[in-house]
C-alpha cells in the first residue's frame, strides 16, 4: 500500500554526520585493568585522590562485571559487550592544552565546522559558549574569559580537576556515585574528559553554555563526565549535542552527567543526541548508555532536563531529579525517536524527598521503521514530602506497521498527601491525517514533518530558541523516507 | 475549455467497484450538485478527484483545465487548483490554525511558481476570511481542528477554502452535522467564493443546503452512475419522491 512505500521511502535518509576526520591520536591499547586506569590519571596529569576514586570505582566495576551484573532489565536487545576489546583513551596528538583556538589542529576546526559549529565564529559572536570534546579530550572552549568576569568556570572537567579541585572533590560522585550502577562504574574508572560548570552565587549565567561531543576514533568508548554547579540563587542553561562517524562496528558511549542546585538556583539541562545510529539493517551505531542526575538540593532550586533523541542504535537513560530542598521542582521533557532497527529505553525518575516538592514529566516517543521505543519512568513520594505533587504525560506515536512502542510507569507513594496524574496516549499517525495536509498542497515529507513537530511541541518550545529550530529539522531528516 | 471533464470513470476499493461509468462536465463559473442515497458513490467521487490513493482506477479519464487529473497527486491537484472540504476534517494536534494555513498557501503558491507569503502579509488576509465565516480570533491559535465542534470543524474547512482560493472546489457533505446557523453562516461563506473563474461541486444528502447555495446543475447519483440530471428543481423533485423514483429509469435500461 502506498502509506507503507511513503513510510519505507522516508527511512531511506543518509545519516550525514558519518564522516571520520583524520587526526593523529594519542590512544592506549585496548583492555581494561588498573594499569590502564593509572596510565589514564597519568596522562592527565591528575592529583592522587582522583587516582584512588577511580580505582575504587574500577574495582567495584571489576566485580559488577565479574558477576555479570550488567543490567539487564532494559526493553533492549544487544550481542554481549566485550570490555576488554574497547580502548579507552584515545586523543588528538596535539597537546591538549591550548592557549587560543590557533593551535587546535586545522582537521578538527573543519570537522566542528562541517558539523555547524564554527568555533572560530563562535568566539566572535555573542551568544553560545561552546566546549568541544573530540573523543577523550576537551579540545576547546569558548568565551572563558568573558564568563570569567562573572566569576563563572565553564572549562574541561580536566583542566576543573587541576584548577578547581576542592570543588570536584566536594560534587564529583555526590549525585551518581561510583557505585551507582553499572556504567557509571566503568565512567568513574575511566572517563577521559568532560565539561565541568561552576555558577557563583546570585550569577545568572550571561550565555547558554554548550558542550558539542564528537567521537571519532574507532574502536574506542567515550566516557565524558559532566559537572555542573549551580550556586545559591544562581542560573545557567546548559545545552549538549552529539554526533558520529558511520562504522559498521557498535561504540559504546557512557557518560555521567551530575548537576547540583543550590537554594534558589536553577539548572536547565538540554540535549539534542545525534550519535550514528546504524544502517537501515542495524548494523554498526552507538551504544549510549548514559546516567544523568540532578539534584536539588536547596529549597525552592529547580531542574530541567530537555532531550530530543534521534540518534544511537540503542539508548538507555533516564535523566532524574531528586528532589531534596523544599518546594523545589523537577522537570522532564523528551522526545525519543526510534527508525529503522533504533531501540530507546528512556524515561526519568522524580524522587520527592523535600515538602511542597513539583515534578512534571512529559515524553514523546516517536518509533517508525523497526524502532522499539521504551518509556521507563518512576515518580517516587517519600514520606517526609508532605505536598508533593507530579504530573506525568506520556505519549506515543507509531509510523507504520513494523515499530513498537512501550510504556513502564511505576508510581510509589509513601505520603497520603501527594497528588499524581498519569496520561497515556498512543496514536498512529494516520493515512487520513497526511491525506488531508496532502490535500491542501503540503507534500507528503512536509505533512508528516508538520504532525510530529505538533506531537512534538511541549517539548521543543522547552529549548532554547535556536537548539528547537535545528531539533525540528532533525527530526524531519532522521524520518525522511519513512513515510510517503 | 471545460474546468472539469470526468470521462466514464470507473473506481474501486479491494476490488470492490464503487463508481461505474461516471461522465460529467464542469465549467468554470458553475455550480454543481451532486446528490445520491447512502453507498452511492458521491464521497468516493469526491475523494476519487482529490487524489486518495486508496481508490483504484479501473477506467475512464478525468482533466482538470485539460491536464489529466488522474495522474496528479494530491499535493499537485491541489496546486493546480483543486480543493475539498473534507466530510471528518481531521485533527492535527500541535500546529496552530495560522501555521498550517499559512504552510499551506505557500506550498500551492510554491507549486504555482509564487511567491511565499510572510506572516505580515498572510495575517490580515486570514483574519478577512474568517471574518467572513464568524471565526473567533482566538481560533487563530488553537491547534487545527482540535477540540473543535462539528459545526466549527466545517466552518474552519470554508474559511481554509476562502484562503486557498481553488479554481474548483469539492465541498463533500459540508452541511451534515450542521445547525441551520452554522449551515447560513457555511452557505454564506460557500457563496462569497461564487465568481465565474470558479467551480463548485456540493456533495449532499439533503435538499436543505440547496436552498441557501442555488446550484445550476443538480446529478442524482445511484449505485455508481449519474441516474438524473437537471436543474436545481430536480432537487425538490427529489426531495418529494426520493431517490427510488431517481433510479427506476436507470435500473429498467440496465435491464
Amino acid at each position: 500500500m502506498s502509506t507503507a512505500k511513503t513510510i519505507q521511502d522516508l527511512t531511506s535518509q543518509d545519516y550525514k554526520w558519518g564522516f571520520v576526520t583524520s587526526v593523529e591520536e594519542d590512544r592506549i591499547p585496548k583492555g581494561l585493568n588498573e594499569d590502564v586506569i593509572r596510565l589514564i590519571s597519568a596522562k592527565k596529569e591528575e592529583p592522587e585522590f582522583m587516582l584512588e576514586w577511580r580505582l575504587k570505582a574500577y574495582r567495584h566495576w571489576a566485580a559488577q562485571e565479574k558477576a555479570q551484573a550488567e543490567p539487564k532489565w532494559a526493553n533492549v536487545k544487544f550481542p554481549p559487550i566485550d570490555y576488554q576489546n574497547i580502548a579507552y583513551y584515545s586523543a588528538p596528538k596535539k597537546k591538549p592544552e591550548l592557549k587560543s583556538l590557533d593551535e587546535l589542529d586545522p582537521e578538527i576546526l573543519r570537522t566542528y565546522e562541517k558539523l555547524g559549529i564554527p568555533l572560530e565564529e563562535q568566539k566572535r559572536l555573542a551568544g553560545v559558549a561552546v566546549d568541544a570534546v573530540f573523543d577523550s579530550v576537551s579540545v576547546a572552549t569558548t568565551f572563558k574569559e568573558k564568563l570569567a568576569e562573572k566569576g563563572v568556570i565553564f572549562c574541561s572537567f580536566s583542566e576543573a580537576v587541576r584548577n578547581h579541585p576542592e570543588l570536584v572533590k566536594k560534587y564529583l560522585g555526590s549525585v551518581v556515585p561510583y557505585t551507582d550502577n553499572f556504567f557509571a562504574s566503568l565512567n568513574s574508572a575511566v572517563f577521559s574528559d568532560g565539561s565541568f560548570v561552576y555558577v557563583p552565587r546570585g550569577v545568572r549565567c550571561p550565555m547558554e553554555l554548550s558542550t558539542y561531543f564528537r567521537i571519532n576514533a574507532s574502536e574506542t568508548g567515550q566516557f565524558e563526565r559532566t559537572l555542573i554547579i549551580a550556586d545559591e540563587g544562581a542560573y545557567v542553561s546548559y545545552l549538549e549535542g552529539c554526533t558520529a562517524p558511520i562504522r559498521d562496528e557498535n561504540q559504546l558511549h557512557a557518560a555521567v552527567v551530575e548537576l547540583v542546585a543550590l537554594d534558589n538556583a536553577q539548572i536547565k539541562y538540554s540535549t539534542v543526541q545525534n550519535w550514528y545510529p546504524g544502517d537501515k539493517e542495524g548494523r554498526g551505531g552507538i551504544y549510549n548508555f548514559v546516567t544523568k542526575r540532578g539534584k536539588c538540593l536547596g529549597r525552592n532550586s529547580k531542574i530541567s532536563w530537555t532531550q530530543v533523541e534521534t540518534g544511537s542504535a540503542i539508548t538507555w537513560k533516564y535523566p532524574s531529579c531528586i528532589l531534596m530542598g523544599d518546594n523545589s521542582i523537577g522537570e522532564f521533557y523528551s522526545v525519543a525517536l526510534t527508525n529503522n532497527y533504533q531501540q530507546a529505553d528512556t524515561g526519568t525518575k522524580m524522587i520527592h524527598i523535600g515538602k511542597n516538592t513539583r515534578s512534571t514529566v512529559v515524553s514523546k516517543g516517536i518509533s517508525a521503521g523497526h524502532g522499539q521505543n521504551t518509556y521507563r519512568g518512576l515518580v517516587k513520594i517519600q514520606k517526609g514530602a508532605t505536598g508533593a505533587r507530579n504530573y506525568t504525560q506520556c505519549d506515543s506515536l507509531l509510523i507504520g506497521d513494523k515499530c513498537g512502542a512501550h510504556t513502564f510507569p511505576y508510581i510509589e507513594v509513601k505520603n497520603s498527601s501527594a497528588r499524581m496524574e498519569h496520561e497515556a496516549s498512543t496514536s498512529k499517525i494516520g493515512e487520513d491525517q497526511i491525506f488531508y495536509l496532502r490535500q491542501r498542497g503540503l507534500p507528503t515529507e512536509e505533512a508528516v514533518s508538520m504532525i510530529i513537530n505538533g506531537f512534538c511541541k511541549q517539548v521543543f518550545r522547552e529549548l532554547p530558541m535556536e537548539f528547537a529550530v535545528e531539533a525540528q529539522k532533525l527530526l524531519s531528516i532522521s524520518l525522511e523516507g519513512s513515510v510517503g | 475549455m471545460s474546468m472539469l471533464e470526468i470521462r466514464n470513470l470507473h473506481a474501486s476499493v479491494n476490488n470492490h467497484e464503487i463508481l461505474r461509468g461516471i461522465d460529467l462536465t464542469v465549467n468554470p463559473g458553475e455550480v454543481h450538485s451532486i446528490m445520491g442515497p447512502n453507498g452511492s458513490g458521491k464521497s468516493t467521487l469526491a475523494q476519487v478527484l482529490a487524489r486518495r490513493e486508496t481508490y483504484e482506477i479501473t477506467q475512464g479519464e478525468v482533466l482538470l483545465n485539460g491536464k489529466d487529473l488522474l495522474s496528479m497527486k494530491p499535493e499537485e491537484a491541489a496546486g493546480e487548483g483543486l480543493f475539498m472540504a473534507f466530510q471528518y476534517p481531521v485533527e492535527v494536534p500541535g500546529i496552530s490554525n495560522a501555521y498550517f494555513l499559512r504552510a499551506a498557501l505557500n506550498a500551492v503558491r510554491k507549486y504555482r511558481g509564487q511567491e511565499e507569503l510572510d506572516a505580515m502579509d498572510f495575517l490580515p488576509l486570514l483574519k478577512e476570511k474568517m471574518q467572513l465565516l464568524d471565526m473567533d480570533e482566538r481560533f487563530l491559535n488553537r491547534s487545527v481542528n482540535e477540540g473543535f465542534s462539528g459545526g466549527e470543524k466545517k466552518r474552519n474547512e470554508i474559511v481554509q477554502m476562502a484562503v486557498l482560493e481553488p479554481t474548483l472546489a469539492i465541498l463533500d457533505e459540508t452541511d451534515s452535522g450542521l445547525d441551520i446557523d452554522a449551515l447560513k453562516i457555511v452557505a454564506k461563506g460557500v457563496n462569497t467564493m461564487r465568481s465565474k473563474d470558479r467551480a463548485i461541486v456540493l456533495v449532499t444528502h439533503y435538499q436543505r443546503l440547496l436552498n441557501h447555495i442555488v446550484p445550476d446543475f443538480v446529478h442524482v447519483l445511484v449505485d455508481g452512475r449519474i441516474a438524473k440530471s437537471g436543474g436545481p428543481e430536480l432537487a425538490l423533485e427529489l426531495e418529494d419522491k426520493g431517490y427510488s423514483w431517481a433510479d427506476a429509469p436507470v435500473a429498467a435500461i440496465s435491464k
